[in-house]
This record gives structure tokens, sequence and C-alpha cells, in this order.
């Protein structure tokens, strides 16, 4: 049976820049640790699934902004399904932030970026204030009182700064574009990016992992180890007999 | 006086109750939701995590 594991070639072969990239590519990033089947051991923490948390309610803001934004803005104060498509924007915007939050501590108090994940914990911190100002641009067109009090109350700041000419809150058309188009897109391709530096480098091991364990995918083996860099691959038990770290990553997860 | 519509308009959302500890203020459900990522984060800490049946 012939090994279907793609080989990327050497880069002085591509002549052209779709063959250049291609080849960054699938050096970087190729398609078993882009789509993995396995995860390390380590993994298996409740610590490790609100990054996924997040993304989760990041699809149900998306999905119930689009039908919101398809009714337009003021849909919902006529409508009984308006409403209720209108809260779930909210809670699971509410739920975005609260995963988020949390994903944020405990990849702070695991000193995230190590193992050459510095881009990884950049990105990561760039979508939190990303999402920041989506919500606040979101808050401004509620079409409501509550969106004209804040937008008169933040355009006099704006103007103190010298960007209310451009970015005005009280335009409620520039808003909306702001709101469903510029930040929707800035957020989606920044949590992508975010997303393929963690399938780049692996995610990130505990603190306390030795740098011999086998589990230490990513440019973090590569910085210990001097080899190139391979995918996280699963436990099994006699990987664990011979690796005693692993052991000891599975008890900790247990 | 305020008709009783449009002072339900100008505040849709009623003022909220809020909680203060000397030169601290916060809404009862901003309170909520930190106090739940809090117990969420500690919780994901200790708790065990699933495994499959056959691990």
């Amino acid at each position: 049976m012939p090994d279907e594991k793609v080989v990327p070639e050497e880069p002085e072969r591509w002549s052209t820049w779709t063959g250049r990239a291609r080849g960054w590519m699938l050096k970087r990033l190729p398609p078993d640790r882009l789509l993995p089947e396995d995860q390390p051991s380590y993994v298996a923490s409740w610590i490790y699934v609100f990054g996924m948390g997040a993304i989760a309610s990041l699809v149900f803001v998306i999905g119930s902004g689009i039908v919101l934004a398809l009714n337009g803005p003021a849909w919902y104060h006529v409508s009984a399904l308006g409403h209720f498509v209108n809260s779930a924007h909210l809670w699971s915007v509410e739920l975005l932030f609260l995963t988020m939050v949390v994903h944020l501590w405990g990849k702070y108090w695991m000193a995230a970026w190590r193992g050459g994940r510095a881009l990884t914990w950049m990105t990561g911190a760039i979508s939190f204030f990303a999402s920041i100002g989506a919500a606040f641009t979101g808050y401004l067109v509620q079409t409501n009182f509550d969106s004209q009090w804040i937008a008169f109350e933040a355009k006099d700041a704006l103007n103190a700064v010298g960007i209310g000419a451009w970015f005005s809150v009280t335009d409620l058309g520039q808003l909306l574009t702001w709101h469903i188009v510029l930040m929707p897109l800035a957020v989606g391709a920044i949590v992508a990016l975010h997303v393929l530096l963690v399938r780049v480098h692996g995610v990130v091991p505990p603190i306390d992992a030795a740098e011999s364990d086998a589990q230490l995918g990513g440019s973090a083996a590569v910085t210990v180890a001097e080899e190139p860099p391979t995918a996280p691959r699963p436990v099994t038990e006699s990987a664990a007999a011979a690796e005693p770290a692993l052991v000891a990553h599975q008890e900790v997860a247990r | 006086m305020i008709p009783p519509l449009l002072a339900a308009a100008a505040d849709p959302v009623g003022s909220g109750i809020f909680l203060g500890w000397a030169p601290i203020t916060i809404s009862i459900g901003n309170f909520i939701v930190i106090v739940a990522m809090v117990v969420l984060f500690v919780a994901a800490l200790f708790v065990p995590f699933l495994h499959d049946r056959d691990e």
C-alpha cells in the first residue's frame, strides 16, 4: 500500500509563487498536523476545553448575527422570532466572552507563549481586543434609547481624539457596517490565524513537562531535541512504559 | 409626569441591582458572570476529565 503521507519537496524545485507558497505551507503545516486525529494525553483536562468553547460560541454569534442582519436592525422590536434571535445573539456573546476569559486565564497561568508560541499568544490577545471592539459596536446598533445614550456619550470622547469625522458612532449605517462586516472579518481572520498557529506549534504542554517528553511536538521539540517537528502523537501503553513522564501526565490529566 | 410607555422605552432593561463595597460598585449581572468564570476556572483545574470506556 503506498504511503499517503505528503512529503513537501525542496523549495528550490518550485518555479512559481503558487508552488513556493504550497511548499511553504506544506512544510509548516502538513495535512496530518492541520487536521490531527489525536492529541497528547495532557490535553485531557477541562482547562483545554475553553478555547474550542469560545470558537463554538463564535459560530453561534455569527449565525444569529447573520439572521439579524438579513432582517434589519429594527426587526427584533416587532417580531417575537426576532426577539428570540436577538436574545440568542446576546447570550452567545456572553458565552463567547465567558469562555474566552477562562481560556485566557488558563493559558496565562500555563505560560502558553513558551516553545515559540509568542505569535499564538499575541494573536489570541488581539482577537480578544477585536472581540471587545465588535461587542462595543453591537451596543451601538440596538436601535433603542440605550444605543442612543451610549452613542452620544461616546461621540464626545471620539471627537476629542480627532477621529469622530471618520468613525461616527451616531451614524447607524456606518456603525452597522462596522458591526456586521468589518469587525466580524477582523475577528474571524485573527481567530483563524490563531487556530492555525496552534496547529503549527501544537497545544502547549503543562509547565512542568519534562523537556525529553516524547509528546512535545512542534517547535518546542525542535528547540529541545534539535529534531524535525513532529505532530503530537497519542500515548500508547508501550510508549507510556518507555517514558515515565507520559505516565505522570496521564495521572495529572485524570 | 412621564407616561409609563415613554418611561419603559427610556429604560428598556430596568435600572438593575448594584452591589457596592466602599469604592467598588458592580451590577448584579456582571458580578454573577465574574463569579461564574472563577468557578469554571477552578472547576476546570480539579474536575476529572471524561475518558473513553475502552481507556
